[in-house]
C-alpha cells in the first residue's frame, strides 16, 4: 500500500509537470502565430520593413519557434522569465509588484464565499423546503447569472454614487498607502463582487453533498443513539460532507482568476488580472508568458494538492 | 427499450410544464429570441442615430429607458444588442456541443487508453483560467464573431465532454448495447444510433446551460473592450459606454447589464427545468 501511494504520488506530480509544460507551449505557439508582432506597438505609426525586422531581431522573434520556445523555457526553469518589451523590466518583478493585492483579492473573496456559502448550505440541507433553501438555491442561481462586471458597476452606483460610503476604485488613498483602515474601506467592494460570483457553486455542493451524508447509515445510528440534531449535523455529517466542497474549491481556481480579471478592471485594482489585459493589448510576450505560467502554476497545484488531499482523507479512495 | 422512451417522453414534457421556474425560464428564453429576430420592428427608435439634444436623458414616455452619451435610445439599443449575445452564444454552444458530444461520447464508449487521453486532454482545458486564454486569443487573432464563438468554445468544450463521456459510460455497458453489438451493428452504429440517443436529454439540458455562460463570457469580453465589433451594439459594450456616466446617468450601464442577466438567468432556468424534468429521480422534488 505504502509503495503504491508514492508511485501514485509521483505520476500525479509528473503529470502536473507535464501539463505546465503542455500548457506553457500551446499558448507560445498560439502566440508566435497570430498576425501582427510587438513591433507594431513599440514603434506606433508608420513604419519600414527594415526598422520592424530590426526590432524582431533585437526581440529575438526572427529565429525559429521551437528554439524561442526552448530559450524561453530554460531560462523560466532557472526563475528568469526575461523582461517586459515594453518597459524593459524583468518580469519577475513586475508579477511580484501585482501579486499582493490579487492575492489579498481572491483570498478576501474565497473566505467570503466559503463563511457565507457553507452555513447557508447547510441550512438550506437540514430545513430542505423551507425559506432557507429557496434563499439558498436564489443565492446559487444569481450567483451563477450575474455578469460580475456589471454587478461591480451596481456596487459602485449604489455605494459610492448614491450613498457615497465607500471609495469606487483603486487599492488606497493617494499619498496614505499605509493606512490600514483606508485599505480595508477600498476592499469592500471587489471582495464582495468576486466573492458573490464565488458563493454560488459553493453553496450548491454543500447543500447536494450534506443531504447525500444525511441519507448515511452512519447517520442514521448516531441519531438512534440519542444524539442532538445540532451535534449529528455539525460533527457526523457535515466533516464528510465538506470532503466534495474541498476538491469544488480546488476546481473553482481557474474562474476565481478570470473572475479577478473583470473585478480588477472594474475596480482599477492594480493586481496580476490588470497586468494581463494590458501586457494582452501591447502584445508584451514575456509578461503575457509570465503571468500565464504563474497562474496555471497555482491552479495546476492547487488541483495536485486537492487530488492528493482527498486520498489522505477519504481512505477509500484507491491509488491508481 | 424505445418503447420505454417513448413512454416516457410525453410524462417528462407533462412535468416540465408543471416546473413553474422552468417555464419561466423559456418564456424569458422566447422573448429574447423574439426581441433578437424581430428588432428591426420592435426598436421604437434607431440603434444609432445620434442627437445632441437628446443626450443623457432620463427614462421617460418618449425613451423609456433613457438615452445615452450620443442621445441614442437606449431600449432600442438593448433590442438590438440582443442579437449580438444570441449570435455568439448559439454558435459558440453549437460548437462547442458538437466537439464535447463527439469526443465524450467516444471517451465514454471505447474507454481504456483512449479514455485517459481524452480525459486528460479535457483536464489541461479545464486548467487554464479560461477567461485568461479567451483574451489572449481575442486579443491577438482580433475579434470577430467567428473567433469569439471558436474560442469561447474551445474552453467549454471539456465540461461537456465529460457529462457526455460518464452518460455514454453508463450507458455502453447496459443489455441493449451488448444486444446491438452481438446483432453484428458497428461502432459507429452503436455510437450513434443508440448511445447517443440516449445521451440527447443530457445534451440539451447541456445546451442550455451553456447557453447562459457563453452569453456571461461574450459580454464579459465586450467589457475589457474585446467583444466582436459589429456595427450593432452589444450588451457589454453599452455597459462600459455608461460605466463613464455612472454618476449622471445611472439607466446606460444599468439597462444593458440586466438584460444581461435576466437573459442569462432565464436559460439557466430554462436548463434546470429541462434536467428535473428529464431526469426521473428529481421528479417530485419541490421545486
Amino acid at each position: 500500500m505504502e509503495s503504491g501511494l508514492r508511485t501514485y504520488v509521483a505520476k500525479r506530480v509528473g503529470f502536473a509537470a507535464l501539463m505546465l509544460v503542455g500548457v506553457s507551449m500551446i499558448l507560445f505557439t498560439i502566440m508566435r502565430l497570430a498576425p501582427g508582432g510587438p513591433e507594431a506597438v513599440l514603434i506606433g505609426g508608420e513604419f519600414s520593413q527594415e526598422a520592424a525586422a530590426q526590432i524582431r531581431q533585437r526581440l529575438g522573434l526572427d529565429r525559429p519557434i521551437a528554439l524561442q520556445y526552448l530559450g524561453w523555457a530554460a531560462a523560466a526553469v532557472r526563475g528568469d522569465l526575461g523582461r517586459s518589451f515594453k518597459t524593459g523590466d524583468p518580469v519577475g518583478a513586475l508579477i511580484l509588484d501585482r501579486l499582493g493585492p490579487t492575492l489579498q483579492l481572491t483570498a478576501g473573496a474565497l473566505v467570503l464565499a466559503l463563511a457565507v456559502a457553507i452555513p447557508l448550505g447547510v441550512l438550506a440541507a437540514v430545513r430542505r423546503g423551507t425559506i432557507w433553501d429557496t434563499l439558498g438555491s436564489a443565492v446559487a442561481l444569481f450567483g451563477v447569472s450575474f455578469p460580475s462586471f456589471w454587478l461591480g458597476i451596481m456596487l459602485i452606483l449604489m455605494f459610492s454614487e448614491v450613498f457615497h460610503l465607500l471609495p469606487p476604485s483603486g487599492l488606497s488613498e493617494y499619498g496614505h498607502e499605509t493606512d490600514v483602515l483606508a485599505r480595508l474601506r477600498h476592499a469592500i467592494l471587489p471582495t464582495l463582487t468576486l466573492g458573490l460570483i464565488q458563493m454560488a457553486s459553493f453553496m450548491r455542493f454543500t447543500r447536494s453533498s450534506l443531504l447525500e451524508v444525511l441519507r448515511q447509515d452512519y447517520v442514521r445510528t448516531a441519531r438512534a443513539k440519542g444524539l442532538g440534531g445540532g451535534t449529528v449535523v455539525w460533527r457526523h455529517a457535515l466533516r464528510n460532507a465538506l470532503i466534495p466542497v474541498v476538491t469544488v474549491v480546488g476546481l473553482s481556481l481557474p474562474t476565481l482568476v478570470g473572475g479577478a480579471v473583470l473585478t480588477e478592471t472594474v475596480f482599477a485594482w492594480p493586481g496580476i488580472g490588470r497586468l494581463a489585459v494590458g501586457a494582452v493589448f501591447e502584445r508584451d510576450y514575456p509578461v503575457i508568458m509570465g503571468v500565464n505560467l504563474m497562474v496555471s502554476t497555482v491552479v495546476i497545484t492547487a488541483n495536485l494538492l486537492t487530488d492528493l488531499a482527498y486520498c489522505a482523507i477519504d481512505p477509500r479512495i484507491s491509488y491508481r | 427499450m424505445t418503447g420505454e422512451t417513448r413512454t416516457e417522453r410525453p410524462s417528462a414534457l407533462r412535468h416540465f410544464a408543471r416546473n413553474r421556474r422552468g417555464l419561466l425560464g423559456g418564456v424569458v428564453v422566447a422573448v429574447m429570441i423574439v426581441a433578437g429576430t424581430f428588432a428591426p420592428v420592435l426598436a421604437p427608435h434607431s440603434y444609432s442615430t445620434q442627437s445632441l439634444l437628446n443626450r443623457l436623458k432620463p427614462p421617460s414616455a418618449a425613451h423609456w429607458l433613457g438615452t445615452d452619451g450620443f442621445g441614442r435610445d437606449v431600449l432600442s439599443r438593448v433590442i438590438w444588442g440582443s442579437r449580438v449575445s444570441l449570435e455568439i452564444g448559439l454558435l459558440a454552444t453549437a460548437l462547442s456541443l458538437v466537439v464535447g458530444t463527439a469526443v465524450g461520447s467516444v471517451a465514454g464508449y471505447f474507454g481504456g487508453a483512449v479514455d485517459t487521453a481524452i480525459m486528460r486532454a479535457a483536464d489541461v482545458f479545464l486548467s487554464v483560467p479560461a477567461l485568461f486564454l479567451i483574451l489572449i486569443v481575442v486579443a491577438l487573432f482580433g475579434a470577430s464573431l467567428t473567433n469569439t464563438a471558436l474560442v469561447i468554445a474551445l474552453v467549454t468544450w471539456a465540461p461537456v465532454g465529460r457529462v457526455v463521456r460518464s452518460e455514454c459510460l453508463s450507458l455502453s455497458n447496459r443489455d441493449f448495447v451488448h444486444a446491438a453489438a452481438a446483432l453484428g451493428a458497428g461502432h459507429a452504429r452503436i455510437l450513434a444510433r443508440h448511445l447517443l440517443v440516449n445521451a440527447l436529454p443530457i445534451v440539451i439540458v447541456q445546451a442550455s446551460l451553456l447557453l447562459g455562460q457563453t452569453i456571461l463570457i461574450e459580454s464579459g469580453l465586450s467589457y475589457l473592450g474585446l467583444g466582436a465589433q459589429p456595427p450593432l451594439p452589444s450588451w457589454g459594450n453599452m455597459v462600459v459606454e455608461g460605466r463613464q456616466f455612472l454618476a449622471s446617468a445611472w439607466w446606460i450601464a444599468t439597462f444593458p447589464g440586466l438584460a444581461i442577466f435576466v437573459t442569462v438567468l432565464g436559460f439557466n432556468l430554462f436548463g434546470d427545468g429541462l434536467r428535473d424534468a428529464s431526469d426521473p429521480t428529481l421528479r417530485g422534488r419541490s421545486s
